[in-house]
């Protein structure tokens, strides 16, 4: 099993650090961003396998980078875990509506976070 | 809607200005004189008044 | 003295006045015919005011002079009450224009019953008073001029003196020819006589030219000027006491009286009624008659007193002073004078008689004829047959003149018969008045006010006229009526300190005014009268080119309808009339539509007058009219319709403002508790995410376990803050808190403000520059409150300083009152549109990218308005300066320390 490569948009420092610790326990290798813009450039230059984005960032918006993303096929193997800080019905449809795979509500228990990215991944339990 | 406009109603005004002008007790201060050219001071004033008013009319009808 | 007056031919005076008769019926012919090609001579302003002159008549020409002879200024009330009326005319005669044009009124009869219910007894007993009022006024014309006549052929001053004496019924007999051919050419009388209102004009024209040629010849020809007059005047006990006041009216009652009385007289003769109502063209006209009206009054009263002292010193008791104006030309030999005169004297008469005979003509036949005529239901055509009637009762109040001239016009002067018919029009004015200006006058108010008054009258001052000639016995006069000494004519109830006129006056008016309030206030109005009472009082509410409000219910057959028009109009105008109504309509009429009743009846009005065109259409309407209720209601309809449109347009407007504002005000609370969530969540989820890993971690090492504790401490903190944040502002909206004002050292804030941020700006690299400030601006305010307005407005600028490259700079200047803050970043700024929603609740700065939403907000968007609260508390005020691209500079002011 190849390593999964990952990538991390958020504008905020330490939930970046939280994501990253708990992803590279994973075994996933980490790349970061720090807003839409340079979410998008990343993403086309690594093609990772998972995008955890955050729905509120400067400029481009989480909503924004996956629309783009699913517009493009070289993108359809990558999963996409919207982030938001903003838990309503409506944005959750949404994220599902723009071909989010799925969709955590900030604050995350970083149990469940872990599991649900291993089901994305295919990785089995540790 | 159409009411009076404010100029017909200060003319309106002038009107009873000019009722008042033209009556007792102002009358009286004037009664029995003779007035310019001897006429009577009564009619004298009288015609002022009348003519001020006049004049007054057309200046607010300007 | 005797005096000796120079006499012209009888053939040669009566030539030359039916030569001036002649040029009358020219002048109307050809402005008729003008008109009739749609070419108006009278539409000019100066024309209507000229017309407005027919007030002045042979009492003016002749009788002033006569008057101020023997009683001074006794002759001015009469004018000076009409110069003060023209006025109000902007007020009061454009309601009643506005009015008699609706409602397509004919006559100042039609006028009172119209506006107590169109009903045909009112119109009848106004008609009759009015008739009855005027007549003797119209013999006192005849009077004139047949004794001007006489006087100027014979060189004596008799009246009548056989042959000569009916001058006066052969020019009451030309006069009545004028007026049947030019006063009744239409059968709807609201249509205007052009002609007779351009001869009107010119007479009034001839007639001052003709007074003041006199007054100028007698000053300047027979003295050296006025004052030469006045001094030889000054010598002659006869006219010294006419400088008094004493000489004149009585008293000062009196005299308020008279002009009380002409200002009735002015706005309720038949005549005026109809050259200043009937016969105006345009309101506008009212602008220049409403100064060259008493201009024209003016001029024609300047020679009054010289004449009259001119007259008792040359001529004496020779001539009747009422003949002073013609006999001092014809004493003084001018004899060309004398003839200018007596055209003058003509003219004023002759006006009156044209003017006065067409009111009261269309009076009798509308009002007194018709209604007994319709009854019968005569010939088809019906309104040929009202022309022939009004043409008859023209000859008859001509002759019905001069038979009261024969009979009774002998003993009195001029102005004394001219005041009673003053005083019998006058009963005209509280239900004509009240008619105007107070709804809850009624019909029974009217009645009980003209009945009466018009008794008072009557008792008061035509029994004594009759008692002077010996037709009622004397005794009623000394003694009152079977010796009830209280019913005395003269001095009814026991008054006897006023004069015989003021009296009447007095009594009349005061009884009637209140038989009308009392009755009025006693009865109820029914339908049609609330109706009418609306549409007139509330005249000027409406628009002046509404058409009349429909009252009636239901239809009427098409055919039926066109056979009373046919009837009435004939089969041409009848025509006229339902095609007139059909283009309005565009195109189609409806049998069911009430509109049209309406149409025809107002049609009908104008020539048969209020009362018997609805007397008529009711006979033919298929519903019984409207009750009261329905009335109201429409009335109130069409009345409020256009009031409440206009009224609900703008309450519309402000009730989408208001909702516009609350859906605005709730979504920026959304946006507000959603931002505020998000911005608690944040620090949370990394509290929470590193509590769980340390817990689920046990294997990490000591560095990193320190490191992710800090993370945890400092999230906290943040949260902290932000509900700290949130807390102030509740109270701060809710205006609580304590606050401890105190002379601050603004210097001192600055600085501590600053070293608390000073980490955030070297963390950002951002400069911080904060200008030397003196140490001595000490401010009143609450010292933590002014340092968080600070750190808000200095933690806001460090977030949009651009990194590295910003600058922020504090300064502080300060006037006499207040100092003043400034903090400038050099950030992207903000647009105008934004400047002043950044200080309010819930809203993000404009100039962050993207809005609430996908934007990132920085912070809980609550600084600035925390700011403007506490700055507005400490009585000063905070604005940004900005344009995009060049920064931004917050700016806030506080109240100087005085005192200390």
């Amino acid at each position: 099993m190849t390593t999964k490569r990952v990538l991390i948009a958020d504008d905020e420092e330490n939930i970046v650090v939280s994501l990253e610790f708990l992803l590279r326990r994973l075994g996933c290798d980490v790349s970061v961003a720090r807003d839409g813009a340079e979410a998008l450039r990343q993403a086309q230059a690594t093609v990772p396998d998972l995008i955890l984005l955050d729905v509120m960032m400067p400029g481009v918006s989480g909503y924004d980078v996956c629309q783009q993303l699913r517009a493009d096929a070289r993108f359809a193997g990558t999963r996409i875990v919207l982030l938001t800080a903003k838990g309503r019905e409506a944005e959750i449809a949404r994220g599902r509506a723009l071909g989010a795979d799925d969709y955590i509500v900030k604050p995350f228990s970083t149990r469940e976070l872990s599991a649900r990215i291993r089901a994305l991944l295919g990785l089995g339990t540790v | 809607m159409q009411q009076p406009s404010r100029r017909s109603l200060s003319l309106a005004v002038l009107g009873l200005v000019g009722f008042g002008l033209f009556n007792y007790p102002l009358l009286s201060v004037v009664d029995g004189a003779s007035g310019p050219l001897g006429a009577p001071a009564l009619l004298i004033y009288l015609f002022a008044v009348w003519a001020a008013l006049i004049g007054l009319t057309l200046w607010l009808r300007r | 003295m005797a005096a000796t007056l120079t006499t012209l031919p009888a053939a040669q005076v009566l030539g030359v006045s039916l030569l001036y008769l002649g040029l009358l019926f020219v002048i109307a012919l050809v402005v008729d015919r003008r008109a009739a090609r749609g070419r108006s001579l009278i539409a000019s302003p100066t024309v209507y005011a000229l017309s407005l002159a027919v007030y002045c008549t042979s009492w003016t020409f002749f009788g002033s002079v006569g008057l101020a002879a023997t009683q001074g200024i006794a002759f001015l009330p009469t004018y000076l009450g009409p110069a003060l009326m023209a006025l109000l005319w902007p007020v009061l005669l454009v309601k009643c224009l506005r009015i008699a044009k609706r409602e397509r009124i004919t006559t100042i009869a039609d006028f009172i019953a119209s506006r107590y219910g169109k009903r045909r007894g009112l119109a009848a007993l106004v008609a009759l008073i009015c008739v009855v009022g005027v007549l003797p006024y119209l013999a006192l014309q005849l009077k004139a001029v047949a004794a001007s006549f006489t006087l100027l052929t014979t060189g004596r001053a008799e009246a009548h003196g056989g042959l000569f004496g009916d001058t006066a019924l052969v020019i009451a007999l030309v006069m009545a020819v004028f007026t049947m051919i030019f006063g009744t050419r239409h059968l709807d009388a609201t249509e205007r006589h052009e002609g007779l209102v351009a001869a009107i004009a010119f007479e009034s024209v001839v007639k001052l030219c003709a007074f003041l040629a006199a007054g100028l010849f007698v000053v300047y020809a027979l003295f050296d000027g006025a004052a030469a007059l006045f001094a030889q005047a000054a010598q002659d006990a006869r006219l010294q006491r006419l400088w008094s006041f004493e000489a004149s009216v009585g008293g000062w009652f009196d005299w308020s009286l008279l002009i009380l009385l002409s200002m009735a007289a002015i706005t309720l003769l038949p005549r005026q009624f109809q050259v200043a109502v009937v016969e105006n063209i345009d309101e506008s006209q009212l602008a220049r008659a409403s100064w060259l009206f008493p201009l024209y009054l003016l001029l024609i009263n300047l020679f009054v007193l010289p004449l009259a002292c001119a007259g008792v010193l040359l001529l004496g008791d020779a001539v009747p002073a009422d003949n002073y104006v013609l006999a001092l030309p014809m004493q003084a030999g001018a004899s060309w004078l004398a003839l200018l005169v007596f055209i003058g004297g003509t003219s004023a008469a002759t006006g009156m008689i044209i003017v006065e005979t067409t009111a009261l003509a269309t009076m009798i036949s509308n009002d007194l004829v018709l209604p007994g005529l319709l009854h019968r239901a005569p010939t088809a055509d019906l309104g040929r047959w009202l022309l022939r009637i009004r043409r008859a009762a023209i000859l008859i109040v001509v002759l019905l003149g001069y038979l009261y001239f024969r009979v009774a016009g002998e003993a009195r002067s001029l102005v004394s018969i001219g005041l009673i018919s003053f005083a019998a029009v006058a009963q005209l004015g509280p239900a004509f008045l009240g008619g105007l200006y107070w709804r809850a006058g009624t019909r029974a108010g009217a009645y009980a006010g003209l009945a009466l008054g018009t008794l008072i009258w009557a008792w008061t001052l035509l029994v004594p006229s009759a008692a002077a000639t010996g037709w009622l016995p004397a005794q009623w006069l000394s003694e009152g009526p079977l010796g009830i000494g209280l019913l005395r004519p003269q001095a009814l109830f026991g008054l006897d300190q006023l004069s015989g006129i003021a009296h009447g006056v007095f009594w009349s008016l005061l009884l009637n005014t209140a038989a009308y309030v009392f009755v009025s206030l006693a009865t109820r109005a029914d339908a049609q009268e609330s109706a009418q009472a609306a549409l007139f009082v509330d005249a000027l509410r409406r628009g002046a080119g509404e058409p009349a409000v429909a009252l009636w219910r239901g239809g009427v057959a098409l055919p039926e309808l066109r056979a009373l028009l046919d009837r009435i109009l004939g089969a041409e105008r009848g025509e006229a009339v339902l095609q007139d109504y059909r283009r309005r309509r565009g195109g189609t009429v409806d049998d069911n539509d009430p509109g049209l009743l309406q149409h025809v009846e107002s049609a009908l009005a104008g020539a048969i007058g209020s009362a018997s065109a609805r007397v008529l259409v009711a006979s033919i309407a298929r519903e019984a009219p409207l009750g009261v209720e329905d009335v109201m209601h429409i009335l109130d309809e069409t009345s409020q319709v256009m009031h409440y449109s206009r009224e609900l347009a703008a309450r519309t407007e402000e009730l989408r403002q208001a909702n516009q504002r609350l859906r605005e005000l709730d979504r920026l609370k959304d946006d507000f508790i959603s931002t505020v969530t998000h911005e608690l969540r944040t620090p949370l989820t990394s509290i929470r995410a590193f509590s769980e890993i340390l817990t689920d971690n046990p294997d990490l090492d000591a560095a990193e376990r320190q490191r992710y504790l800090g993370i945890i401490t400092r999230e906290t903190e943040r949260l902290t803050r932000l509900i700290n944040e949130v807390l102030d502002f509740a109270k701060l909206e809710q205006g609580g808190g304590e606050w401890r004002l105190e002379p601050v050292a603004l210097a001192e804030v600055v600085r501590d403000a600053a070293n608390a941020t000073a980490q955030l700006y070297v963390e950002a690299g951002i400069a911080l520059d904060l200008e030397p400030i003196d140490a001595r601006i000490r401010v009143r305010a609450d010292r933590d409150r002014l340092q968080q307005v600070l750190l808000n407005l200095l933690g806001n600028a460090v977030k949009f300083a651009p990194r590295g490259l910003g600058r922020v700079q504090v300064s502080v200047t300060a006037d006499a009152r207040d100092a003043c803050i400034s903090v400038r970043d050099n950030g992207p700024g903000i647009a105008e549109e934004d400047q002043a929603l950044i200080f309010e609740k819930f809203r993000q700065g404009g100039r962050q990218s993207g809005g609430p939403l996908t934007g990132k907000p920085q912070g809980t968007g609550l600084g600035l308005p925390i700011s403007r609260h506490i700055v507005e508390r400490l009585g000063g005020r905070i604005w940004v300066e900005s344009r995009p691209g060049g920064g931004a500079t917050f700016r806030f002011t506080v109240s100087l320390e005085t005192g200390a």
